[in-house]
């Protein structure tokens, strides 16, 4: 499914992959975060080969899999609690995050009541709050509508500064990836290889006035070029 | 609000008190002989001149079907949990408990009073067997209808199986199961006067035998009536249960509406106008 590809992060960047559909980008996020063994490769995270080891990174995926019976303090402090954390400290560290992810007065509430941008920020506090140097974004704003979605755009920058993370995000949308990431690969289909390397060096915060600058089509361009390169091939 | 109380209680009430007053009627109109239908009036009244036979036996009736319906509930639920989380146990269990299912009940119970007497055990064993397969077949259904990327999320989070289990399947189960608890409240009532019917000396079923060998069919009724009452006990018990198992199906904070319409909506900061509430 995957053919030869070499991804590397350097701590807190933000790095984008952008592929056709089935290119096998969700089987790689699920070989970075051990959930599948690869059949040759190898995975190292801060020095440490952590190949077919979970634990070691935070994983989102496109479904904000939130849990129904759970309010939303209990579901955002999920990863520390499975990670054997007392319930009462974890809770209490998530309580103090919420105004942070726009959750603020909603710690009692059940997953049904919340919209659907402030269910994906829910499941994306939960990631955040699993302590990991490394986050796996797969898709996350792809259910979204494009309103919703900008807004979380700019909410996730301000959430990156100050929560400096290294992330990995899945997306199919060239201008997302431009928006948010530091270097954009771009994977060709099945069995995939890298395409092409893009890398971004817009100043941050981008907001919604970066999408007129000239620089951003022009990256935008070359992401999209090697997109339909791919595809006329 | 007052229309939803016309639709669920109001309504019902109406349509149980018509069918009622038609049953009268038609008994008294037509000059209905009383073993053959006695009228509603008349079986309220041989109730409550017999309470005293019929209350110890609604005991026993009682005892047994709690009893049933207890082992019922462990032994369904254990079972179904083991046939869904075990590939090898459900392929080689499902078909044999599936297969079971096809043999009445009411022929195995003569067997079972030969191997355990005129006890309360065969009666308890007869009801639990007629109740528990419903909720297997739930308890597995719930437990399969778990998301496989829930399991994923939980495992890239290391979460043992135990965890998994009990803070993911279990929980995610929990509606189907309740589900199936239902049915089987219901079923054990039938259970447990089939048990009496085939050996006791004692109980609701088998005051009914006793009655309408003496054509007391009034009588017969006002057991029939105490049964259908204490099923219906047993069922609410259930939904009371599942009412204060399950809050996140019912509680205002689950609701999409009631949130918004809370005032501390409005203390949101500003970094949300991303998620703002449609």
């Amino acid at each position: 499914m995957l053919a030869g590809i070499e991804l590397s992060a350097a701590e807190n960047e933000f790095v984008a992959i952008v592929g056709p559909t089935g290119c096998g980008k969700s089987t790689l996020f699920h070989i970075l975060a051990g959930l599948v063994m690869p059949t040759a490769g190898a995975v190292h995270l801060d020095g440490r080969d952590i190949t077919g080891s979970t634990g070691n990174v935070a994983y989102m995926m496109q479904k904000d899999l939130l849990l129904d019976w759970r309010r939303v303090l209990d579901n955002v402090a999920l990863g520390p609690e499975l990670a054997g954390e007392p319930r009462a400290a974890a809770r209490a560290r998530a309580k103090a995050l919420l105004p942070v992810f726009g959750l603020d007065g909603f710690d009692d509430f059940y997953p049904s009541a919340l919209s659907g941008g402030m269910r994906q920020r829910a499941a994306l506090m939960r990631t955040f709050l699993c302590n990991k140097s490394l986050l796996l974004l797969d898709e996350p704003f792809s259910s979204l509508d494009a309103l919703t979605r900008a807004g979380l755009h700019e909410w996730l920058q301000k959430v990156c500064a100050d929560f400096p993370r290294t992330v990995l995000l899945i997306t199919h949308d060239p201008e997302e990836a431009v928006l948010l990431a530091d270097r954009i690969y771009v994977l060709t289909r099945r069995p995939a290889t890298v395409k092409g390397i893009v890398e971004v060096d817009l100043p941050r915060p981008r907001d919604h006035d970066t999408v007129g600058d000239p620089r951003f089509a022009e990256l935008k361009r070359r992401v999209l070029d090697l997109v339909w390169e791919e595809r006329s091939e | 609000m007052t229309r939803r109380l016309v639709q669920r209680v109001v309504a019902p009430a109406l349509v149980l008190l018509a069918v009622i007053g038609l049953w009268q009627l038609v008994v008294r109109g037509f000059d209905v002989k009383q073993y053959v239908l006695p009228a509603p009036s008349s079986i309220v009244r041989r109730l409550f001149e017999s309470w005293s036979i019929l209350l110890p036996n609604l005991r026993v009736t009682a005892e047994e079907m709690l009893l049933g319906f207890g082992l019922a509930a462990a032994v369904g639920i254990t079972l179904g949990v083991v046939l869904a989380s075990s590939p090898l146990f459900g392929r080689s269990l499902l078909p044999l408990v599936i297969a079971s299912q096809t043999v009445p009940v009411i022929a195995i119970a003569p067997v079972l009073v030969i191997w355990f007497g005129y006890d309360i055990l065969p009666r308890v064993l007869v009801t639990a067997l007629i109740a528990f397969f419903p909720l297997t077949v739930n308890t597995v259904a719930g437990i399969r209808a778990v998301d496989p990327e829930h399991v994923r999320l939980f495992r890239s989070l290391e979460a043992s199986r135990i965890q998994i289990f009990c803070k993911l399947t279990f929980p995610s189960g929990l509606p189907y199961i309740f589900a199936g608890l239902k049915v089987a409240a219901t079923l054990s009532v039938i259970g447990a006067t089939v048990g009496e019917w085939v050996g006791a000396d004692r109980g609701l079923g088998y005051q009914i035998v006793t009655d309408s060998a003496q054509l007391d069919t009034t009588r017969v009724f006002a057991s029939i009536l105490l049964l259908s009452l204490s099923g219906i006990v047993l069922y609410l018990l259930v939904a009371a249960l599942e009412w204060v198992s399950l809050p996140w199906r019912h509680s205002a904070r689950a609701r999409r509406r009631l949130a918004l319409d809370a005032p501390r909506v409005f203390r949101m900061r500003p970094v949300n106008e991303g998620g703002a509430p449609r």
